[in-house]
């Protein structure tokens, strides 16, 4: 196969690109520019954007000994994931941008345009297994070292699209990449693992927010109240710095009655207001999402598990879904606690990927809470 | 797979003759400033190469000044000539190389120079008469002109002639890169009337990391690097004989080649682009076809993306550019193409290829075969933004 290997700048691509060659594909590494201002060398966590991290994965692709190119897609990774990051943070919710990214840069705009010259398929350095089944469709699953699973951020991923796509570090522990990069001779061996969100340098989100919001933040402060007596217990500078389930930060003057920690159990962008009360009311058991994406076939109900952040833990849960098939409701057989709209439900069977929707509403365990 | 190599403007295979002349003081210890036989002899070696380039360019050899290359050249002229000069404005194109563009922006940010890119035509041939009126609105105030004798990426000529006349009017010195033009077009210093003019070995066969900066003897230029002040009290740093009679033999085989050269390189750039376009009909010929370098076909592919082609002609042996600069291997639009009145993607629908000394009618050949397809396939990945 002519395979495209997507290249960070990170251990994994690069071995990932390596054992796509090794594979006997005809391999060529790409990296993606996806900062429109990209700075001269890595800082914090970040694995990618930097000419640094560029400059890296030409040298492992130059050891790898393919060619390698880098394709700029800041513009679209702007529209499609930068933007969208934004705009549901102004609308009170919490996105995850690397599912963002897998869903429209790299297997949507990087596959099609792979596709379309004459590559067949895009490998990248996730972790995550895929098999056919025994009905011939493309399976994914968790990916042997639980620890580095990502299946979570590939849970948008179509039919199609995975029958584009390599993943050829899925069957491995993270600890054997890196002494397999050490033994091929890659220099990115030792190079830290990324995490946090790599258009924010610096890993504070909402410093980041507030600066980038300009117009499109929904206010600019408002009330902090809390959930059971409604009293006013401070005031913020921006719904958007809050996520459902936020403890630390609320800058909250005095302590609550009961002289237990507060928590972000709500937050209205329209009039301002961000509603804390205790850890018990973040239990929720029942989640509705929207925008759902299936893997393969769809059952109209699946007893399974639900994940509901990156790296977060499974849930037991029943799985509906609507007549559009775009539509699910999940019962949580295990509640769950501090789940944002705008996070993604991943559902599996087993180790299996069966789907994913992005959730719309939780409703609490307790009576008296209405959606979250 | 062989490969095809259409990128000679980029840089350009050595001439077997600047390999030997290089290669033969490899071994040779001396340093020219040293006064003993052996620094003496490496003196000798840098003199004599010296002289072989003001004979191939109709200059002194005193007026050449030996550089790292283009870039520093470029550098040394435009910041050295405004420092001397003592006067606030520098005047030149919107289509100048980096190596002209970036000091003349450095210039303006920390020294308060007033820096003018003049408009050029479709052609990317200066609009002279844009100069003149910039020139004639305050004539005392400009400290020098710099004009490129050819665009590097459309390849077209600029009329150094009218510049000069105009300059000459006023008594403004004229600095000029000619890095793409010597050896491809007649350049004579002493006719051009230019004040000052930047050569680079790598683009004539000669080796990297070399050049010159030709400049007029009663011109005063404002050192950027201090040391021993070897090249003339300008440049400072131990010269390198091997490097400088490389570039030697490379300046005065291809300038005694020139017009063969022209003649030969002319007629397959010729066959290249009727071909082309012969199998992609709608592809755009950039560039001024009366005047222009022989070796430089420039072409706008409508609906593909610059980088997808040269992608898809490289993994077919073919090498070529698109055209423009790169930021961390990231094709920007070309700021030539925008300055000729190009959208951003006409811009990046292009490709440069580039002819040189070890060119034939083979290349062509495995061009033509290969376009038709690879445009086709690169038309179907569309634009960078791609299906929405």
């Amino acid at each position: 196969m002519r395979v495209l290997a997507a290249m960070s700048g990170g251990v994994d691509s690069a071995v990932a690109a390596a054992r796509a060659v090794d594979a006997g594909h005809d391999v060529t590494g790409i990296h993606l520019a996806l900062s429109r201002n990209p700075k001269s060398y890595r800082s914090g966590a970040r694995g990618c954007c930097t000419i640094e991290d560029a400059n890296d994965a030409r040298r492992a692709a130059d050891v790898i000994g393919i060619p390698f190119y880098v394709w700029d897609l800041s513009d679209r990774f702007h529209e499609d994931v930068v933007e969208d990051f934004m705009s549901e943070y102004a609308a009170g919710r919490t996105p995850n941008p690397c599912l963002r990214c897998n869903e429209k840069i790299k297997f949507a705009a990087v596959l099609d345009r792979a596709l379309a010259l004459g590559f067949d398929a895009v490998a990248t350095g996730h972790y995550a297994r895929l098999r056919t089944g025994e009905d011939g469709l493309i399976e994914m699953h968790r990916a042997v070292d639980h620890g580095k699973d990502q299946s979570y951020v590939l849970g948008v991923l179509t039919q199609e699209q995975l029958a584009h796509s390599l993943f050829p570090l899925g069957d491995t522990n993270k600890t054997d990449i890196r002494a397999e990069a050490e033994a091929r001779g890659l220099m990115v061996a030792n190079k830290p693992d990324s995490h946090d969100i790599c258009f924010i340098a610096d890993g504070d989100n909402a410093g980041w927010l507030a600066e980038k919001l300009g117009d499109l933040a929904p206010n600019r402060g408002g009330d902090i109240v809390d959930h059971a007596s409604g009293d006013v217990l401070g005031q913020h500078e921006g719904t958007f710095g809050f996520t459902i389930g936020q403890r630390k930060g609320l800058r909250i003057g005095h302590p609550a009655p009961d002289g237990r920690p507060r928590f972000v159990l709500d937050i209205e962008p329209v009039s301002g207001t961000v509603t804390v009360g205790p850890r018990e009311e973040l239990r929720i058991d029942r989640i509705i999402g929207d925008r759902a994406r299936w893997c393969g076939s769809v059952t109209s109900r699946l007893e399974g598990t639900v994940q509901l952040r990156a790296h977060g833990a499974e849930h037991r849960a029943i799985v509906h879904t609507s007549g559009s098939e775009r539509e699910v409701e999940i019962d949580l057989l295990d509640p769950a606690e501090g789940i944002a709209p705008g996070q993604a439900a991943v559902i599996y069977d087993g180790t299996r990927v069966v789907g994913s929707a992005t959730i719309t509403a939780t409703s609490r365990v307790s009576v008296d809470a209405g959606p979250a | 797979m062989t490969t095809v190599y259409l990128d000679h403007a980029a840089t350009t295979p050595m001439l077997p003759a600047a390999v030997e002349a290089l290669t033969a003081q490899l071994t040779a210890t001396g340093n020219p400033s040293s006064l003993h036989a052996s620094g003496r002899h490496a003196r000798r070696v840098v003199e004599e190469s010296r002289e072989q380039i003001a004979q191939a360019l109709n200059c002194r050899p005193g007026e050449v000044v030996f550089t790292s290359g283009g870039t520093e050249s470029d550098n040394l002229a435009l910041k050295g000539i405004f420092w001397s000069r003592q006067r606030r404005r520098v005047l030149t194109t919107s289509v100048e190389h980096n190596a002209v563009l970036d000091p003349l922006h450095w210039l303006a940010e920390h020294e308060h120079a007033d820096v003018e890119l003049l408009p050029v035509d479709s052609l990317a041939r200066l609009r002279v008469e844009a100069l003149r009126e910039s020139v004639e609105r305050d004539p005392d105030s400009v400290a020098l002109i710099s004009v490129m004798w050819a665009n590097n990426e459309v390849g077209t000529l600029q009329p150094i002639d009218d510049v000069v006349a105009l300059a000459a009017e006023h008594g403004i010195p004229v600095h000029t890169d000619a890095v793409q033009a010597i050896g491809a077009v007649p350049v004579d210093f002493v006719a051009s009337g230019v004040d000052a003019l930047t050569l680079t070995g790598h683009k004539v066969g000669g080796p990297y990391g070399v050049g010159a900066l030709v400049v007029r003897r009663e011109l005063e230029v404002t050192p950027l690097v201090h040391g021993g002040g070897q090249e003339r009290d300008i440049r400072s740093g131990t010269i390198d004989p091997p490097a400088i009679a490389g570039l030697a033999a490379a300046v005065e085989t291809s300038v005694k080649e020139q017009a063969d050269a022209h003649a030969r390189l002319s007629a397959l750039r010729d066959d290249l682009v009727s071909r082309v376009l012969a199998v992609v009909p709608d592809a755009v010929l950039s560039g001024d076809r009366n005047a222009i370098l022989p070796g430089h076909a420039h072409l706008r592919f409508p609906g593909c993306e610059g980088d997808s082609l040269l992608m898809l002609l490289d993994a077919r042996g073919i090498e070529c550019s698109t055209g423009s600069a790169c930021n961390a291997g990231v094709p920007q639009a070309s700021h030539v193409l925008l300055a000729m009145g190009c959208s951003e993607a006409e811009a990046r629908s292009s490709l440069r290829f580039t002819l040189g000394h070890t060119s034939t009618q083979r290349d062509i050949d495995a061009l033509v075969e290969a376009i038709g397809p690879v445009v086709e396939r690169a038309r179907a990945a569309g634009m960078r933004t791609g299906p929405a």
